[in-house]
């Protein structure tokens, strides 16, 4: 493996003007609204320095440290997800002449290229289900396709994972795998930067950096190594489906209904989920229709309606839809399991229900069956 | 791998109306090259598209061995079927598809044939017993057994009678509520498995309609000897994209547009007859 560069945190900025002038439009994290979001960046000065977020089920709070760390937090409420599968978007529209006749059209224009900074393993992990889903099933995504196509990311290891964190359990952090460009590790003077892909080599190559020494990327190396070891949460491994389906009527769903909202937050957050509905938009010209599609709950009513009946009419068996998808029949659709390790559901839960408490509780003998 | 696509323009070219809520549409793709390329296997569907108002999955009726005649029928229920109630021929709508995997004709082939199906459930089969009798050689003895809830639902009464005039075909009928002039069975579509002329032990068994009726039918055959890859049901479910990416139509692991939506019991034994999956 190639020996990673050294990047001196005053020279960050060196790497987002080569962003840019390469032709991409830079995404960032950065601090806003009570926490960390994912906007443009016009410089390295834009990135939250000194920030850490303590969280919990259904909890969370930014506080503030005299550190000049930029990551040193774990994750914020969407990364990836939302540039590459939009929360909604036009697919088609539709014209139709004074004689009743329609032409159909794509909506397809051509997106900017965009440079993500700051992508976890877990976002990594959920881009590559995504990857399947969109791209490698028998239909493929045109609108996911092209944006994808345009896509840079600049990863980073974690070193300071939330209490929601369960990554090392899932397998899928808190060291980065997979599709990245560039990797950097943050160490208090500066950033580790290794390169994942063509793109991120002639980058590397464009900074001129000096190799590490052998002592920082041993630091580098235990902090993400000490990463996994904090976490304290964790999920059974394997195809879970047939255990909790043999517990399918067992009183926990119908606890766990009890405090859930089916207010669908945790799916909104959850990076691998991928429902969408479809609708129509009419201009008052009454001449052109616009067909969109937008992101979708299976906490929702609509999502199993059927002419007369609701087929999940219960939040129990919501619940059990969204939990027996994620970590049974994801399995036998993707060939791993639909989670991530992120704790995004719990953080954002407003009743803060955890996947990995429930989990545990209905993977036990049940009470009655 | 297909990329997702878009509507192709399609002409209504006959109506038919059925009963006061159910009617068909012949629909013709405007598109020469589109039109004569367009194949269907019986048991497929296609995503019907109403300027302004909707898209609706819709199976294809008709007989696949004269694609030309692209037949859907419809039950008025909701906001996109009402619309679709009002066209007239010369109208124009949108049209994606085929979708799906149909019935099993191959491993129907030569062996006794039986149908069963309930209210509307009839239109997914309509293409297979067209197909069946058009090669008639080929196959087993035939039974239709159709169940309505009222009898005053029943339709394509010619259909039915012209089914029964074919040799070694079985056509019964039962009504769960029936009216004076009904000569069929009363009760549930169940109840004439007793009456059954054909072998469904080594034939293939084909089923859709309500989920109660499939369950409870699936169950009888199973119990009276039938395996398990020798029913197959069409299933429904709410479909958005039809191409296995709205996760809408998901039945555990199954997405019903893609793997679907007709299945062997074998494939869905495990989440078969289970509410709120
Ligand atoms: C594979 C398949 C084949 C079908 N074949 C036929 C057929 O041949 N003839 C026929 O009359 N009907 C058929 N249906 C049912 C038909 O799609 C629904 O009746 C129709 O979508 C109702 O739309 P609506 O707007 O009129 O009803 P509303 O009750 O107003 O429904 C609103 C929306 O919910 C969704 N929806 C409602 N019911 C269903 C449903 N049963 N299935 C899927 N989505 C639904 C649709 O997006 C619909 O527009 C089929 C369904 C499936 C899944
Ligand atoms: S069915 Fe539910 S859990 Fe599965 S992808 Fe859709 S929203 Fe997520
Ligand atoms: S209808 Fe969208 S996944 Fe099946």
């Amino acid at each position: 493996m190639e020996r990673p560069g050294f990047l001196p945190r005053q020279r960050l900025d060196d790497l987002l003007v080569l962003l840019r002038d390469s032709g991409y439009r830079v995404i960032g994290p950065q601090l806003a609204e009570g926490a960390v979001v994912y906007r443009d960046i016009g410089a390295a000065s834009d990135l939250p320095a000194g920030v850490t977020v303590e969280s919990g089920p259904g909890s969370m709070r930014v506080i503030k440290q005299d550190s000049p760390r930029q990551f040193a937090w774990a994750n914020g409420p969407q990364a990836l997800k939302p540039r590459l599968f939009k929360p909604a978007e036009s697919l088609w529209q539709v014209q139709r002449d004074a004689q009743g006749r329609l032409s159909f059209a794509r909506c397809d224009e051509t997106p900017q290229a965009v440079a993500v900074i700051g992508v976890r393993a877990c976002d990594l992990a959920a881009l590559r289900i995504h990857d399947q889903h969109f791209l490698e099933s028998e239909y493929r995504d045109p609108y996911y396709a092209r944006r994808r196509e345009r896509l840079l990311l600049v990863a980073v290891n974690c070193t300071d994972p939330a209490t929601t964190c369960f990554c090392a359990s899932t397998g899928d952090g808190p060291a980065a795998s997979g599709d990245y460009d560039l990797l950097l590790d943050e160490l208090e003077d500066g950033f580790l930067v290794t390169s994942g892909s063509p793109e991120g080599q002639k980058l590397s190559a464009a900074l001129a950096l000096t190799p590490a020494p052998d002592a920082r990327c041993e630091v580098a190396r235990a902090a993400v190594e000490r990463a996994a070891a904090v976490q304290t949460r964790r999920l059974p491994p394997g195809d879970l489906f047939d255990r909790l389906f043999a517990h399918r009527d067992h009183p926990r769903w119908s606890e766990v209904a009890n405090r859930c909202l089916a207010c669908g937050n945790c799916t909104q957050v959850c990076p691998t989920c991928f429902c969408s509905r479809e609708r129509d938009e009419t201009p008052l010209d009454g001449a052109s229709s616009v067909h969109q599609r937008e992101w979708d709950s299976c906490f929702t009513e609509g999502h199993s309606y059927i002419h007369g009946l609701v087929i999940r009419a219960e939040t129990r068996q919501r619940y059990r839809q969204w939990l027996t998808h994620k970590l049974g029949s994801w399995h036998r659709q993707f060939g791993r399991s639909g989670c991530v390790g992120c704790g995004r559901c719990i953080l954002w839960c407003p009743v803060g229900i955890d996947i990995t408490e429930e989990v545990h509780v209905l993977m036990q003998e049940p009470v009655h069956d | 791998m297909t990329e997702r696509g878009i509507p192709m323009e399609a002409e209504v070219v006959a109506r038919v109306d059925e009963s006061p809520t159910i009617f068909s549409l012949s629909l013709k793709l405007v598109d020469g090259d589109q039109h004569d390329s367009y194949r269907f296997m019986p048991g497929q569907f296609n995503m019907l598209y109403l300027y302004g108002v909707g898209e609706i999955p819709i199976s294809i009726v008709g007989d696949p061995d004269q694609p030309d005649l692209l037949q859907h029928t419809f039950r008025t229920v909701g906001r996109v079927t009402r619309g679709f109630a009002r066209l007239q021929p010369g109208d124009r709508i949108g049209l994606r598809g085929p979708f799906g995997r149909g019935w099993p004709l191959e491993a129907a082939r030569n062996r006794d044939v039986l149908i069963v199906t309930g209210g509307l459930g009839c239109a997914p089969v309509v293409p297979v017993i067209n197909h069946v009798l058009n090669q008639r050689q080929q196959h087993g003895r035939v039974a239709i057994l159709q169940g309505v809830k009222h009898s005053d639902d029943f339709i394509w009464r010619g259909r039915y009678e012209q089914w029964d005039a074919e040799p070694d075909t079985q056509v019964l009928l039962a009504a769960d509520v029936a009216g004076p002039e009904w000569r069929g069975y009363r009760g549930r579509v169940t109840g004439l498995f007793e009456k059954l002329e054909l072998d469904f032990v080594n034939g293939i068994t084909m089923m859709c309609g309500p989920g109660p009726m499939m369950t409870a039918a699936g169950q009888q055959l199973l119990e009276r000897g039938a395996g398990p890859d020798r029913i197959w049901f069409s299933l429904e479910r709410n479909m958005q994209c039809a191409v296995g990416q709205c996760g809408h139509c998901q039945y555990g692991e199954k997405f019903v547009c893609r793997d679907g939506p007709v299945f062997p019991y074998a494939d869905i034994q495990h989440l078969f007859g289970v509410r709120g999956i």
